[in-house]
């Protein structure tokens, strides 16, 4: 790995880093900001160290329902999760096969991907309103986050499928497996891996969605809305506290997906598939 | 016999066809409810009327004839169309770079995917917060006005670094260089090294094979990104708010001031247009790639 590196690659390099710095620096700017004294305030300088501003998290009148908005996005990013993941293998397997109208569904998945997000916050607003059904987080809520996560997953699956070779379940129906039993003890433990990114996917958009939740949520915020809320009259560091422990949890869970994404894929190469172990 | 046969492939289309609804009905029932209807919806509700307090149902064109006989919206038009392409630019300059330095000049796939996925972290992490977090940075006492005043560049803080244009493009290519970045990797890394090598041996040099045979071959990348990233941009609606201070406006602004003031049908019609307009610019981009080959 010693070859002589051209000179375009330290120039590259060095772009490269100042791009992560650019991405990375703010972050880590109200992380350290965070950690303000009592007196301190939005910028540098630093007016001592203290943990202040995250005790004042916990104490209710300094800021709203954090925890209780924190629950909520939290319960609804599980919800969205489990649902892209099913839906979205459902509708990988059913593109590996020709069927009447998969084209128009195809565009419609796009449409859902790039259709700007406060239309579908305002249309589903709007049904909900007309026939005087309540809007909330778990239904219409629940539903508009669907319209953003479902093209993610559906777009991974599609990828997926398109690098399977189907001489596996050829080979499991030969043996005289069912259909299902071919999914479940063949397809599914060699997809599994990706299913995990699906699922990093649907909880992650869910967890942070603001734009399509903004009308559709209802009378309970879910975290971002609660964040966007204090932006307009929480002026102390506070803020950065907050933003800095949602930070913290959303990489923790990115650390934990991708840990098990990566022990998954090791466990699949050093047995081979599992396919069959299942079986009596 | 041919008739025997042709029923036959006539029922294993019909099967098939029945298993593949089948399966994508639990997709088709999120969509017809959370995407179809809603549309529908808009597109109805922006013929209708509004007093102050309420809507109601009408056939008449009145909304679309204040939209298209105000000045405001070809200005906040233009502003949006003017965000979308300054953004649009800079991500695929910056993209397009950090993918080629991935895909062509790290070596190992680990490093490959180690660096990859430093890229894309952020992407799961919340936006609000990361405009927020530009706050340090731009405000009057930030970062950037306190370095340029020490290093005596600037006499007193610029004011236009927080709640301007400058912010918004700023934050917009903050925000989404990332889908840039990721198609782009995804068709480079496909690009196969001994094309390459034949435009080396062909006497191309770095410029040369950079143009004539990355540059061509990246193209549906590019595309891809490209649809995500104006789109993204054209419907925005939060980053234009908080990063201008609401001092600037774009298309998804006007429809959510609208929404604010209870002006429904205001509203639908303007988001009737933003959705013409995204939807005409992703068909135009579309006819240069195709996607369900890109997978």
């Amino acid at each position: 790995m010693s070859e002589n590196r051209p000179r375009s690659f330290y120039f590259l390099a060095a772009f490269f880093a100042v791009f992560i710095l650019f991405l990375y620096g703010p972050t880590i700017t109200i992380a350290i900001l965070s950690f303000q004294g009592p007196q301190g305030g939005l910028t540098f300088p630093m007016n001592g160290v203290s943990m202040h501003w995250y005790f004042d998290l916990f104490e209710q009148q300094a800021v709203g329902d954090i925890w209780g908005s924190f629950r909520r996005s939290l319960v609804l990013g599980l919800m969205v999760m489990v649902t892209t993941v099913i839906v979205s293998v459902m509708g990988g397997l059913a593109f590996r096969q020709r069927f009447r109208g998969a084209t128009p569904l195809f565009y419609l998945i796009i449409t859902s991907l790039t259709i700007p997000s406060i239309l579908v916050s305002l249309g589903v607003g709007l049904i909900f309103g007309q026939t005087n059904m309540d809007v909330h987080w778990s239904t219409s809520g629940f539903g508009s986050q669907l319209t953003w996560t479902l093209p993610f997953g559906l777009l991974i699956m599609f990828a997926v499928f398109n690098r399977f070779d189907p001489s596996y379940e050829e080979a499991a129906r030969d043996q005289g497996a069912t259909g299902w039993q071919t999914f479940r003890h063949v397809v599914l433990p060699i997809i599994a891996p990706s299913l995990i990114g699906v699922a990093l996917f649907g909880f992650t958009l869910s967890y942070d969605e603001f734009a399509r939740t903004l009308m559709t949520a209802g009378s309970y915020n879910t975290l971002p809305l609660e964040i966007f809320g204090m932006t307009t009259n929480v002026t102390s560091p506070v803020l950065y506290a907050l933003g800095t422990l949602t930070t913290i949890f959303s990489l923790v869970i990115i650390g934990i997906f991708l840990v098990i994404a990566l022990w998954s894929q090791r466990k699949q190469s050093r047995q081979g598939s599992d396919a069959g172990k299942g079986l009596v | 016999m041919q008739n025997r046969k042709a029923a036959a492939m006539a029922n294993l289309t019909g099967s098939k066809n029945i298993k593949g609804w089948l399966l994508v009905s639990p997709l088709m029932a999120v969509l017809t409810a959370f995407l179809i209807l809603p549309i529908i919806m808009i597109v109805t509700v922006s013929f209708w009327g509004a007093t102050e307090f309420s809507i109601y149902p009408a056939f008449q064109f009145d909304n679309y004839e204040f939209l298209f006989g105000s000045p405001v919206t070809y200005s906040v038009f233009i502003k949006t169309l003017m965000f979308a392409s300054i953004t649009w630019i800079i991500t695929l300059l910056i993209g397009f770079t950090v993918a080629y330095f991935l895909a062509f000049h790290v070596h190992t796939l680990t490093w490959q995917i180690a660096l990859f996925l430093l890229c894309t972290i952020p992407f799961w992490t919340s936006n609000i917060i990361r405009m927020i977090s530009w706050i340090p940075f731009l405000g009057r006492n930030g970062i950037a006005n306190t370095t340029l005043i020490n290093m005596g560049v600037i006499d007193t803080p610029l004011e236009w670094l927080l709640f301007s244009d400058f912010a918004v493009i700023l934050a917009f290519v903050h925000l989404y260089t990332l889908f840039m970045v990721v198609p782009i990797f995804n068709t480079m890394m496909r690009i196969d090294h001994s094309l390459i090598e034949a435009a080396r041996d062909g006497g191309a040099n770095g410029l040369q094979i950079l143009t004539n045979v990355i540059i061509p071959l990246t193209k549906p990348g590019i595309m891809i990104g490209s649809i995500f990233v104006v789109t993204l941009v054209m419907g925005d609606f939060i980053t234009v708010r908080f990063m201008s201070g609401s001092q600037s406006a774009n298309v998804g602004r006007l429809i959510s001031n609208d929404i604010a003031l209870l002006q429904y049908p205001s509203a639908a019609a303007t988001a009737v247009v933003l959705l013409a307009t995204v939807m005409i610019m992703i068909a135009i981009m579309l006819r240069f790639v195709d996607i369900r080959k890109e997978l």
